[in-house]
């Protein structure tokens, strides 16, 4: 396997706060992670700094061993194939279930392409194929802001692999789901990852079981353990600063 | 192009073309002139708002750039127009000078400054109708949307940049009449300004671009690219994260509302007569944003049918109570806001029993 993302001595701070501090983290291709941490221990940050939308003090940030992620942009770094997903479901509300799709879906971005573009037999295809992968097929045609919480996350994975993403960053999928949906939810990117690098920030320690995947605990911008959730389930410092004795 | 036209763009559109034959029909054709003179040019204004109205739905109520700036755009259009008219009056003016028109005679000037060269001609005058106001957008745009200012604090200075336009046009060093502006037109391309036939061909050219304005509107924000401008309104972060670059996208809806803005404002000039630094008025640019909101923002036929309504009664209104009309339009504009989210065109389509489609802009009120 090959290494789908480093980062390397990164540090930003904001206003004297050190938000990320001396962070290094190799994620490699395929790979499912989760990254768990107490409030304020960097995670959205992180996210923030891979995607381009905060640039790091110092450090390298690295995309496939050789692009440098912290000279690109928001919309850079999606072009490259990094999707993320916020914490609060974000879909366009005021447009159809199906639209959501589309206008995620991997295509010229430019603003010629987009005003003349034409939809094609394959794209309908695949339109039909994401929402069935995320089970809206049967609300398509619906305004996004009419689904419910859980359908709104969903809609939002479905955007995410429509952009046929490299790696996807997915902050919090779980919060606000049904027991149900959230158990559903770490199966469908069990299923994403290997074809796709997954990276999941979360809190829900019964969903990160459920991923049952390698873990990575962060703690004041810095990695604090990783490894499997039983071997820094037994860590002492985990325990200190996040699990609580 | 068929399909761009659906059951409310086809009302509206077949409501102007009535207008554009019998209002000309009336006042040239027709036996003791049903349809007075000063009326055609009065209608004619109304179309050159709505035109205005649908520049800036297209910018605010599909891509939530909440410009109050745009009287800045039209006016530039109407003063590109207005130095070709100028042009045109040649020896006829009151000092007769062939070269040089009467304001610049009376400054002392003896040459034309560089920046009236060519306007001489009108195919020129024409493309800078579009291109003036075009290329302001675009630098205008290129910062501002480069460096992420949105909400308010593009209004804001939005707002600012008509503002301080208009200041530059006050001063009669800066050569385009000052205070008074540009007036006293004879003709354009040889047809009497004064001619009722030319002041009917001006309204039904009005009536043409209204139409083509409202297509090209429908068209953009029809297709896919309108789809990412809606997305850019409700979830501008979101629609970075996909991969799109936003600012390009706002900077394309802003260079073509604003030529499109221009557009009206060359057509209003010859009806009207006179383009002075009035026209850059903040006053102005906020009128246009009650037109919107007021007809019905994010709907394009509803911007056009606001601006027409206010017209209609700020004309009546002013001819009546004079001193109260400012009240009367605020207190318009807090009713709608209030009461009718989605506007007039809203209420007349809910009260037509059809569910009518929300506006694109009924989820979040305030840009």
């Amino acid at each position: 396997m090959s290494t789908q993302l480093l980062l390397d001595g990164v540090n930003r701070s904001f206003d004297g706060f050190k938000a990320i501090n001396d962070l290094s983290l190799t994620v490699e291709k395929g790979e499912l992670r989760a990254i768990i941490g107490p409030n304020g221990a960097g995670k959205t940050t992180m996210m923030d700094i891979i995607t381009g939308k905060t640039r790091p003090d110092t450090g390298r940030v690295l995309w496939n061993q050789s692009v440098d992620l912290t000279r690109t942009d928001e919309a850079g770094s999606a072009r490259l194939g990094i999707g993320r997903k916020f914490q609060k479901p974000t879909v366009f509300e005021t447009q159809t279930v199906e639209d959501n799709i589309a206008l995620a879906l991997k295509e010229d971005r430019s603003v010629w392409a987009t005003l003349f573009y034409r939809r094609s037999a394959e794209d309908t295809r695949r339109i039909g194929e994401l929402l069935e992968l995320v089970k809206l097929s049967h609300v398509a045609g619906w305004m996004a802001g009419d689904l419910s919480h859980g359908q709104k996350q969903w809609l939002e994975i479905g955007m995410l692999m429509a952009q046929d993403p490299e790696l996807l960053l997915v902050d919090e999928p779980a919060a606000g789901m049904t027991d149900a949906e959230t158990m559903r939810t770490a199966e469908l990117l069990r299923q994403i990852a290997g074809k796709h690098t997954v990276i999941v920030v979360e809190h829900d320690m019964d969903f990160v079981r459920a991923l049952g995947c390698r873990v990575t605990v962060l703690h004041q911008g810095h990695v604090l353990a990783e490894g499997s959730l039983d071997h820094v389930s037994a860590n002492e410092q985990v325990i200190e600063v996040y699990l609580g004795r | 192009m068929l399909s761009l036209i659906d059951r409310r763009m086809g009302i509206f559109l077949a409501g102007l073309f009535v207008l554009a034959v019998a209002v000309p029909a009336g006042n040239l054709a027709m036996a003791g002139q049903p349809v007075p003179s000063y009326i055609v040019a009065l209608l004619g204004k109304y179309l050159c708002y709505a035109l205005l109205a649908v520049a800036l739905d297209l910018v605010w109520g599909y891509c939530g750039i909440l410009s109050l700036g745009h009287g800045a755009f039209f006016a530039l259009g109407g003063y590109a127009m207005g130095m070709h008219l100028m042009r045109e009056i040649g020896a006829r003016g009151v000092y007769a000078n062939p070269d040089l028109p009467d304001f610049m005679v009376f400054l002392g000037w003896k040459e034309l400054p560089w920046f009236w060269t060519g306007f001489d001609m009108f195919g020129f005058a024409l493309l800078m109708v579009l291109l003036v106001p075009g290329a302001l957008a675009f630098v205008f745009g290129w910062f501002a949307f480069r460096s992420r200012v949105t909400g308010v604090y593009l209004s804001i200075i939005t707002q600012a940049m008509t503002y301080a336009l208009m200041l530059a046009f006050f001063r009669n060093e800066m050569g385009f009449g000052g205070n008074n502006g540009l007036t006293d037109f004879k003709d354009v391309l040889g047809f009497s300004l004064q001619a009722d036939a030319t002041r009917a061909g001006l309204f039904v050219l009005s009536a043409i671009a209204l139409a083509a304005g409202l297509l090209v509107a429908k068209a953009i924000t029809s297709s896919k690219l309108g789809k990412v401008l809606i997305a850019i309104r409700d979830a501008e972060s979101r629609t970075r994260f996909i991969g799109y670059r936003v600012e390009e996208y706002k900077l394309f809806v802003f260079v073509v509302s604003a030529m499109m803005a221009g557009v009206a404002g060359a057509l209003y000039v010859p009806q009207v007569g006179i383009i002075n630094p009035g026209e850059f008025s903040p006053a102005n640019s906020i009128g246009i944003v009650i037109w919107v909101a007021l007809g019905g923002r994010g709907t394009l036929v509803g911007a056009a049918l606001g601006a027409i309504i206010v017209s209609v009664a700020q004309t009546l209104f002013t001819s009546w109570f004079p001193e109260l009309w400012l009240f009367a339009l605020g207190g318009l504009f807090v009713f709608v806001t209030i009461f009718l989210p989605t506007g007039v065109l809203g209420l007349i389509e809910s009260r037509l029993g059809r569910k009518a489609k929300p506006p694109a802009g009924a989820k979040e009120a305030s840009a």
